[in-house]
This record gives C-alpha cells, structure tokens and sequence, in this order.
C-alpha cells in the first residue's frame, strides 16, 4: 500500500467518525440538511454509476428519486412496512432503468440526453396529474419515518443515522462493483464501445446495467427521501433537480468513486453557507461553479488528482479513470 | 489442415461505392497469412465485415465450419476470433495490467460470477505473464494513454491474445513502431503461433514485416483479390507491382 492511499484511507476514515459524532452538536436544521445531503449522494452514487463510468448521460435521475419517493409515501400511509417500500421501489427502479437503457443502445451524447429527458418529463407529469395515486399538485403528506424492530427512528437525529447507515451500504456495494470486473467493462463502455466489443464485453448488457443501477439506487434514494422530508409533491422532481444530480456528480468528479458524495456536499450545503451573503447568495454559487467547470472540468477530486498525480502514479486515485481512476 | 477461417464471396458497398467486391479466401489453422493492397483496396473493410463490425451487403464468413456472418463482434470473440484495429485502441485511463484483465475476463464465468468474483476475474498471474512476455514489466502499473505509441502497439496486440483467441486479426500492427519493437513483435507473434497454434491473418503496410512473418499473401486491389502465394511470388508478381506502383 502507498503512503498516499494509507492517507486516503485515514481521511476517509477521519470523515466517517466526524460524520457520526459532529451531528450529535448540530441543531435540527443543520441534521436535516446533512440527512439530505447523504440522500442525495445515494442518487448521485448512482447517476456516477451510469454517467460517471458507464459513460450513459441521464436526466432522468430526479424522476427515479421521485418513483421511489413516491413508493414509499403510497405504500408507508397505507399501513405497508418500509422494508416493502424499499424492495419494491428498488426493483421498480432496476426494471425501469433497465427498459431506458435500451434507447441507449441506439442514440449517444446529447441524443441519449434528451430521451432521457423525455422520460423525466413525462414522469413528472404523472406525478402531477395522476391524483388518484400521487395526490396530484397536493403531494402525500404525514409519511411516517420507519422503525427498525420496535426501534423509532423518528427523532431527526436517529434518521439521520439511518440515511448515513444506507449511505454506507450503498457506498459498500458500488466500491465492489466498481472494483469488480464489472467496474472495468463499464470503463471500457464508456472509453472505447467498439474495441470493448471485440474483446468480448457485450455493451448491450453492460449499457443496460448501467442504467439499471443507477435507476435502482436513485429510487432508493427516494425511499428514505419521503420520510425525511415527510411529504412529497412534483415539485420535488422536476428537471431542474435531474439537472441539480447532474450537478453534484460532475462538480464532485465524474467517475471518481468520492466525487458524488463531495459533489452533493457542494450542492447541498455550499446555498446554506452561502446565505450569509444574503440576496447574492445564488450567484455567488452559480460563479463558484462556473470557475471549477472551467478551471477544472474534472471536478474537485480531478483536481485533487492532477495535484497528487507525480507522487502517486503506480497507484491510481480511482480505479479506471484514475478509481476506476 | 481444416480451414478455420473461410471467407465466400464476401462484398460491401457504401452507397455506390463497393468496398469489399466478392472477396473469397480461406485460412488453415497455424498459418500466417498476410493481407497487404494500396491504400483504398478493402482490407480493413473485409476485418470489419469478417468480424461482424460491419454487416457486409452478400456473401459468408465461416469460422471453424461454422457461419459467423453478421455475428456480433463480442460472440464472436467468445467463439475465439481476436482482432487489434488499425488506430491505436487501448484503454488510455486504465493500466497495462488493467487493459489486459479486461481483454480477458469476459471468458471468466457468468456475468453473476463477475461481479461476484475476484476484482482480477482471477487473470492477475496470465496478465503478468503476458506482460513479461510482450517485455511491458516496468510499464505494467502505468496508465496505458502514458505509454509511448510503439508500447501502446505493443500492448494493443498483447490484448488481443488475452482470451487465448484460435484466430488473430492484426489490422497494421507494425504501423508507427521502431526497429527494436517490431524485432520483438515479430519474435512474439512467432513463438504464439508455434507454441499454440494460433491463426493469424495479418494486414500491413510494411513489406520487410509482412514479407518475413507471414507463410502466404493474399493481395487485395479495388475490393478484389488480384494474387496470392508465397510471399517470393508475390513480390515478384506484375499484378501487384501494378497495383502499387501504377502503369
């Protein structure tokens, strides 16, 4: 191991204990802020999966969030147990991303973009007229949080735990796909579709994949989305939120295994400080990260690695494009 | 000697242009065969029709008496057809040794098995051994975009023989690399052929390589096949000395 990754893993490490105890001083605002920023890292974890490695651009992440927020709420008010919500919006999730990969399999680039986007469109239109099922403009409200055997997770704290506790295991689960074989064909998707094929990797099945698994932890995200927020609406899952996933993948690094979770610390936390400057605010953001895109297109851990690069070049930052960069 | 790979009446036409006009050849196993023409002539065309990149407009491409035509290009390397392109492609943001676990892995098991297995698909030992063997051992942990051109050629072919293929196609293999590299890669390409029997069916713009590795020449003018033979005959052929040099 090289010093620089033993760094890496103490670091990592350093954060993980400063996310479980630095919360236990933090008002219930600033807990739900970093409830919804591991939230939101879940969906972004995803949408690295299959824009990130895979090299497949959606739009639709913010529609998956929606499909699994929208699971929850409809089966958790109606006396179903979370556990179902999450199963079954997580297969929802895989079976429909699934299906949207296949135009994938014939457009690219901004083509796949606005199929993608279509699909978005059109699941925020049911969420918002389909009253019957979603409650329509009007959203579903008093979601409950859940419990974990007779435990109560409906402090802010406790459920705040429980998204980080998910945030792990999802985080567990990609690092092992990623470093799988499975982690390089996505690679070798995203680099080089043609010569991939003839080493044998079927880009049919790994696009798919991609799209699957993406869809599939958004969706979770959605789960444990409605009963932080306790009530969902369209409003929530719009384009604008596709777009701000989008966001918080390529400002953390596109392809980089930590580049979501930064990039939703980014775009989640970086508003709330930035508020001291009051009405200036947004554009003090927009500026911020207009400088990185041009700057550093790779985003903050690109950054990060051209910096670290001639000390470290025997052993690549992410697997692939340097983890799997 | 069966003929592992046997090309009939193979054509390809891009609109009103025909690329690949009734090209016939057949292949035995363990012989080299050299495929060389004019710039233009339909020899990178005829890879990508053989090897189901393109789907070609009429005629059949049998791989150990079994039709292949059309075939996707990743079952066909299943069935154990390889093949390196004319332009460099490797994986320029994974390692030497990464690009040649991913050149060999999807032979390993099902795709459950992949995801659930070794990170290494179990390849890491053959990687090595391929990376001795193509003499890429300081190389083996740099990313392959940061290697020179003639040692991305080099592990361009390495891949290719990941998947232990039966048949090889090496579209310009010697194109852009030195001396001392194309030494070497002649010398391997020689030992793989002896030591395991695999068919390789070679295009290239370089007379001394082509000439000195390969058993039989095949030579291809405007999408035809105008001479084959001995690489000696070939040379001396006024068909072909035409179809270079013009009237």
């Amino acid at each position: 191991m090289t010093g620089l990754r033993l760094w890496g893993y103490v670091a990592a490490a350093g954060v993980l204990v400063a996310l479980i105890v630095l919360p236990q001083s933090l008002k219930p605002y600033g807990i739900a802020l970093l409830s919804r920023w591991a939230v939101m890292a879940i969906a972004a974890v995803g949408l690295n999966l299959t824009l990130g490695y895979a090299g497949q651009i959606s739009l639709a992440q913010a529609a998956f969030l929606g499909i699994g927020a929208y699971t929850t709420a409809i089966l958790t008010t109606n006396g179903y147990p979370f556990w179902s919500a999450l199963l079954l919006a997580g297969g929802l999730g895989f079976g429909v991303g699934w299906l949207l990969g296949y135009p994938a399999l014939r457009v690219q680039h901004h083509y796949l973009a606005f199929v993608t986007l279509a699909f978005m469109t059109m699941a925020y239109l049911v969420f918002r007229n389909e009253a019957w099922l979603t409650g329509g403009v009007f959203g579903i409200n008093r979601i409950p949080r859940p419990s974990f055997f007779g435990w109560s997770t409906a402090k802010p704290l406790t459920y705040y735990y429980v998204c980080l506790g998910a945030l792990m295991i999802v985080l567990a689960g990609a690092w092992w796909m990623i470093r799988s074989p499975w982690g390089r064909a996505f690679v070798a998707l995203r680099e080089n579709p043609r010569r991939a094929m003839s080493l044998g990797v079927d880009i049919r099945s790994y696009t798919l994949l991609a799209f699957a698994f993406g869809a599939a932890l958004g969706c979770i995200a959605g789960v444990f989305f409605a009963p932080l927020v306790e009530f969902v609406d369209p409003s929530s899952f719009t384009l604008a939120d596709s777009l701000g996933l989008l966001l918080m993948v390529v400002v953390g690094g596109s392809g980089y295994f930590f580049g979501p979770l930064l990039g939703a610390m980014v775009a989640v936390l970086l508003p709330e400080w930035l508020r001291m400057t009051q009405g200036l605010y947004l554009i003090c953001y927009a500026v911020l990260v207009m400088v990185l895109m041009v700057f550093c297109p790779s985003g903050i851990f690109g950054l990060f690695d051209k910096a670290v690069r001639p000390f470290n070049r025997s052993a690549p930052l992410a697997i692939g494009k340097e983890a799997r960069r | 000697m069966s003929a592992v790979l046997e090309v009939s009446e193979l054509r390809k036409s891009f609109g009103g242009i025909t690329a690949v006009d009734g090209v016939s050849l057949s292949v035995d196993e363990g012989e080299i065969v050299g495929v060389i023409g004019p710039n233009g002539s339909g020899k990178s065309t005829l890879f990508d029709c053989i090897l189901g990149q393109l789907l070609p407009s009429a005629g059949t491409v049998q791989v150990d008496g079994r039709e292949v035509t059309g075939m996707r290009p990743c079952d066909l390397n299943r069935l154990g057809v390889s093949r390196t392109f004319q332009m460099l492609q490797v994986f320029p943001q994974l390692s030497v040794r990464e690009n040649l676990i991913l050149a060999g892995q999807e032979h390993r098991g099902s795709m459950l098995a992949r995801l659930l297995g070794a990170g290494d698909a179990g390849l890491g030992p053959s990687a090595q051994n391929m990376i001795e063997f193509f003499r890429l051992q300081h190389l083996a942990d740099e990313f392959a975009g940061e290697l020179s051109y003639g040692q991305q050629k080099l592990l361009d072919v390495a891949m290719a023989f990941m998947s232990g293929p039966r048949l090889v196609l090496l579209d310009e293999p010697a194109g852009g690399v030195n001396l001392t590299m194309l030494a070497t890669l002649r010398e391997r390409l020689r030992d793989i052929n002896r030591e395991q029997r695999a068919t390789f069916v070679v295009i290239e713009h370089n007379m001394d390589f082509v000439m000195s590795l390969c058993t039989r020449i095949i030579v291809l003018a405007q999408g035809r096949v105008i001479c084959e033979g001995a690489p000696e005959a070939v040379r001396a052929d006024p068909q072909v000395i035409e179809a270079y040099l013009g009237h």
